[in-house]
């Protein structure tokens, strides 16, 4: 049996500046190639974290005090650095939340969809191009000679988040963290940007690691979801079974208190206060 | 509910580089209602609520409020108006004074107002609110950022019910909350203009939330009102192909088999 493309098996950080506070509690979930995962949970879960433990990108004020994170069977947590930022760089892939900040304002596209394909492709400067080309062509942009040449501020928010998705999958990564690529997007947009993100994966069979709190975007483009609520893992399993039979309080009182427009009265029932103290009992938090 | 308290009819706006945002809207609001105003970017849902609340000029149309014509009054006699008229930011880190605590940001406006005539009276009715808006009273002497997301939207909501206003003007406001904070805060601020009789522009993006708190609802795209309805209809029966794109567009939470293939009639990229 081979090992899965990700496990991450009980890692647990604290932040180095609220006294240590805990910010995964032994988190272990495992993902197979060309999986489809959301990571879901309300601000403060602890999905953006993992999120960037996963790309080498955590913040000096959070530090990893055990477990591991095998990407095919290695440890990322016990590797040399320089061999860590190897194998994240060519490997693991971020779409970032914001396609605002994403892009560096004063660089054209061309710049920044080739520069990966010439420093570690070690492709020429015309293959790079063309390369780029037709990854913009792919993720459906129409006029892409004009994009190459383009700053970012010259496109929308959509065609910004297409760039950015074309140099996430620029390299072929075994991985792609898409953490929360669609919150700052309009929904019709949005629609676009998963059926695109989905495509992408499916094509080059990319396993994507989708951050969200949405459960509706679960729903429609992750194969399996893991649940976190202050660190910890509350809920785990496949998609389906997750949204139609969940085993924790929490989860279904999540499900109840979001509003939807195909029923009336949705959206007004918060979380019940007994649920969270049963969930911090649970955690062990005060 | 059938008294209107709001009537906008033909509201055009024009900003100073001469790009008009706002092509003939009608708007009216019922006494006691709650009207959501929907629609993507730029649609001009934002500016619509600025114009009723005369935060910007129209360019044309006219704006009356309970029965008097307010699309051109002078400040001076708008100021007698703004306490009846109250609105709620989006982004309550913004709209609350990071220096004051939340007790001079309650207190004050009574004050302001003329609402209250003694400091005991002030200090009964900012407690009173905030048990109403479920915030503990440990709060009256933090700050701003002392408090949760959640919290400081409580405050913006006890800031705008204190002064007893009719009509109220929410723009966003439950954009950046967790779900489970959102249900709390759409809770509160259903249950509040039901027992103060409140009429309220709710302003959202978003559909979902829409439909958990309002009782009509105007769809804006491009300047204009695409379609309007009481929501239990324009939910189940959109008749504007926008709706439908915008409803077929948001991602339930159970598998819907065929969603993300199904184009709706989106155009693909640009």
């Amino acid at each position: 049996m081979t090992a899965p493309l990700l496990s991450i098996e009980n890692l647990n950080a604290i932040s180095t500046r609220e006294n240590g506070a805990p910010i995964l509690r032994d988190v272990s979930l495992t993902l197979e190639r060309g999986e489809v995962l959301g990571l879901v949970g309300e601000s403060g879960a602890g999905k953006s974290t993992i999120a960037k433990a996963l790309l080498g990108i955590l913040p000096r004020t959070v530090q990893v005090t055990g477990g591991a994170i095998r990407f095919e069977g290695r440890d990322l947590m016990t590797m040399p650095s320089r061999a860590l930022r190897d194998l994240i760089g060519t490997h693991i892939a971020l779409i970032p939340q914001d396609p605002q900040t994403a892009l560096n304002p004063g660089r054209r596209i061309e710049a920044q969809l080739t520069d990966a394909l010439r420093l570690r492709r070690g492709l020429s400067s015309k293959e790079a191009r063309a390369r780029a080309l037709k990854l913009l062509q792919e993720v459906h942009i129409r006029d892409p000679e004009r994009v190459l040449r383009a700053y970012p501020h010259e496109l929308s928010g959509g065609m910004r988040q297409r760039v950015l998705i074309a140099s996430a999958f620029a390299l072929e990564p075994k991985l792609v963290v898409a953490d929360e690529p669609t919150t700052a997007l309009d929904v019709t947009v949005q629609k676009q940007i998963l059926r695109l993100i989905r495509d992408m994966q499916r094509t080059h069979g990319t396993a994507v690691i989708f951050v969200t709190h949405d459960l509706g975007v679960v729903a429609q483009i992750c194969d399996s979801v893991t649940l976190l609520y202050a660190g910890k893992v509350i809920e785990a399993g496949r998609t389906a079974d997750v949204l139609t039979a969940p085993r924790h309080a929490y989860t279904k009182a999540l499900l109840a208190a979001g509003p939807r427009y195909d029923r009336p009265d949705s959206g007004l029932e918060p979380v019940p206060p007994s649920v969270f103290e049963a969930l911090r009992a649970e955690i062990g938090l005060g | 509910m059938n008294e209107t308290l709001i009537d906008a009819t033909g509201i055009e706006v024009t900003y100073g580089n001469g790009i008009k945002v706002l092509h003939g809207v009608d708007v009216s609001i019922c006494r006691g209602e709650t009207v959501g105003i929907v629609g993507e970017s730029g649609s001009g849902k934002t500016t619509l609520g600025r114009a009723l609340l005369r935060l910007v000029d129209v360019s044309a149309g006219s704006i009356r409020f309970d029965g008097r014509d307010i699309t051109r009054l002078p400040e001076g006699e708008m100021r007698p108006l703004r306490r009846r008229i109250q609105m709620i930011f989006q982004d309550p880190m913004a709209s609350l004074n990071p220096r004051h605590t939340i007790r001079r940001i309650l207190s004050e406006p009574l004050k302001l107002h003329g609402l209250a005539k003694t400091a005991a009276e002030t200090e009964a009715r900012v407690a009173k609110m905030l048990e109403r808006v479920s915030l503990p009273a440990v709060c009256l002497d933090r700050n701003p950022h002392e408090l949760s997301g959640g919290q400081r939207q409580r405050v913006g909501i006890a800031r705008a019910a204190l002064l007893e206003p009719d009509f109220v003007l929410a723009d966003e406001i439950v954009s950046g909350l967790d779900v489970s904070t959102q249900a709390q805060v759409l809770k509160l601020l259903k249950g509040l203009s039901a027992d103060l009789g409140l009429s309220m522009a709710f302003i959202s993006h978003d559909l979902s939330v829409i439909r958990a708190v309002c009782d009509r609802v105007y769809v804006m795209r491009f300047g204009k009102i695409e379609e309007e309805g009481a929501c239990a209809e324009v939910f189940a029966n959109p008749r504007s192909a926008y709706t439908r794109l915008l409803l077929d567009a948001i991602p339930l939470p159970e598998i819907t088999p065929g969603w993300l293939d199904s184009k709706a009639g989106v155009e693909d990229a640009a």
